[in-house]
């Protein structure tokens, strides 16, 4: 009895299909039984096999939103890990100009930057004081930058499989700040590709709809080389079209997760149409 | 050793290998409605390669465990019965979900193979269990899953040193799982599965149980 009332098909219409997804993935039971003579016995199924057909359709069903959801769920990390790294980064930065306003008052360098740290944390014990506290800040300067790196190469690794077709398009960490500034893949396969295009800029779009300043052309995706490494005068084309395919690729990888090469194919097209355009000076 | 029906020895391409019929699935090489069986690429490939006592028939009911991409989970629903194939990973299990949607009888479940109470009211009592999940405590994933298995059924395991620990020597990693699954198990023949897969033991057992 105990056993019947656990079975994935317990008190479920046969034609409930999402019903019976749901109740493959939500339920449980401490053992098995035997689950065809029951499901047939209990009228779920005429026999063993339209009991299989329906089995097979709720668990391909269930497992199928089971890993979208799951995949789904590892945007979140992929946010966090995109977030730490550019708190990583920015620590390293701002230690790194500390010690070396600290390293030229004390040793007239003139270095800058995770560079110059290395070099002061790389120098000989001195017994004084300041010297050993500014080696020791210019090492956790080092492992700050260090641990940024590391960040870096876990994002690359992962932002393909949270987000193929993003990270296909957008290379995996312009791809994971996009969705950290979304918020999550959801959020962002929703927005339009307006708002996909300046998303970064948020200070400089307020400040237009304030009447103050122009519209901003581009947020973050600033960063890719489709945008930055194009004229001037055709980089809010550039933009227009890097984000477009962006909201399209964020849309299939969060709907179906599909991988679609010919999204890359048709950028590379738009992009080098836009670049030769200008040299070739028709407007068009 | 004889195969289970539904495995054959063909030849491809001048080369004998084994093969089952079905819809192929990741570039192996085919022969009319043959597929490659390719020991290299499945465990319980190379069990059967290298005439381990398997026990395998064809057309019974199994609980793969570790079923991954459904490389080797393919093959067992080409010649066995219904059969459940248990991943834990969503990104694998995309591939395990095309491979279902050729194979009827395949029935795909996200689930961890240590909690086998979140698939019991699903999976029904079974004549193999099939085991190949490269997590620590693989001793332990064979002992929980017993409760599947048919009074006369078949453990199929593949045991990877590596999994347990990596620096520790294989021989000493194979006999702490071996002690484990021998919880609920009677070990009836194990081998190594080299030179198809590097320090891994291909396992057959039978419940304890009367």
């Amino acid at each position: 009895m105990t056993d019947e009332t656990a079975a994935w098909f317990a008190g479920l219409d046969p034609e409930d299909e999402a019903g019976a997804a749901a109740a493959v993935t939500e339920g449980s039971a401490d053992h098995t039984a035997d689950w065809p003579a029951l499901a047939v016995e209990a009228g779920f199924a005429d026999d063993a096999d339209d009991y299989y057909e329906r089995l097979h359709a709720a668990t391909t069903r269930a497992t199928r939103e089971a890993v979208r959801e799951r995949e789904r769920a590892d945007d979140q990390q992929l946010v966090h890990a995109v977030r730490a790294m550019a708190d990583c980064e920015r620590t390293a930065n701002e230690l790194a100009e500390r010690v070396a306003e600290w390293g030229g008052s004390r040793y007239g360098d003139d270095g800058a930057g995770v560079d110059y740290a290395r070099e002061v944390a790389a120098r000989g014990p001195e017994d004084d004081e300041s010297d050993r506290a500014l080696r020791s800040l210019a090492e956790r300067t080092l492992d700050l930058a260090e641990e940024a790196a590391a960040l870096r190469a876990t994002i690359e690794r992962t932002a393909p499989a949270v987000a193929p077709n993003l990270s296909a398009l957008a290379g995996p960490v312009l791809a994971a700040r996009l969705l950290s500034l979304a918020g999550s893949l959801e959020s962002l396969a929703k927005q339009p590709s307006g708002t996909v295009q300046v998303l970064g800029a948020e200070d400089a779009l307020f400040a237009h709809l304030q009447g103050n300043a122009p519209s901003p052309k581009h947020g973050v995706i600033y960063t890719h080389e489709y945008v930055s490494g194009t004229r001037p005068e055709e980089r809010g084309s550039a933009a227009r079209a890097l984000a477009g395919k962006l909201a399209i690729a964020s849309r299939i990888d969060h709907y179906s997760g599909d991988r679609r090469p010919d999204l890359e194919r048709e950028l590379d097209e738009r992009i080098e149409r836009i670049r030769t355009r200008s040299q070739g000076g028709d407007g068009q | 050793m004889s195969l289970p029906d539904g495995v054959e020895r063909r030849d491809f391409d001048g080369e004998t290998g084994l093969a089952t019929r079905g819809h192929p699935e990741y570039g192996e090489r085919t022969d009319g409605e043959w597929r490659r069986w390719d020991p290299h690429r499945s465990k319980l490939g190379a069990m059967l390669e290298l005439g381990l006592d398997t026990g395998l028939e064809g057309g019974e009911t199994v609980l793969y465990l570790g079923a991954a991409a459904g490389t080797t989970a393919s093959h067992v629903a080409d010649f066995a019965g219904p059969t459940y194939a248990v991943e834990f990973a969503p990104r694998p299990t995309r591939d395990l979900l095309d491979v279902a949607d050729h194979r009827g009888n395949l029935f795909p479940l996200l689930k961890d193979a240590r909690e086998p109470a979140t698939y019991a009211h699903v999976v029904e009592p079974v004549d193999v269990v099939v085991q190949d999940v490269a997590t620590r405590g693989q001793g332990r994933v064979a002992a929980l899953n017993e409760r599947f298995l048919r009074p006369d059924g078949r453990l199929l395991a593949a045991i990877k040193a590596r999994s347990e620990d990596v620096t520790a020597d294989a021989d000493a990693v194979f006999a702490d799982v071996l002690a484990a699954v021998e919880d609920e198990y009677e070990v009836l023949a194990t081998e190594r599965l080299d030179p198809y897969h590097d320090a891994h033991l291909g396992v057959v057992a039978r419940p304890r149980r009367e």
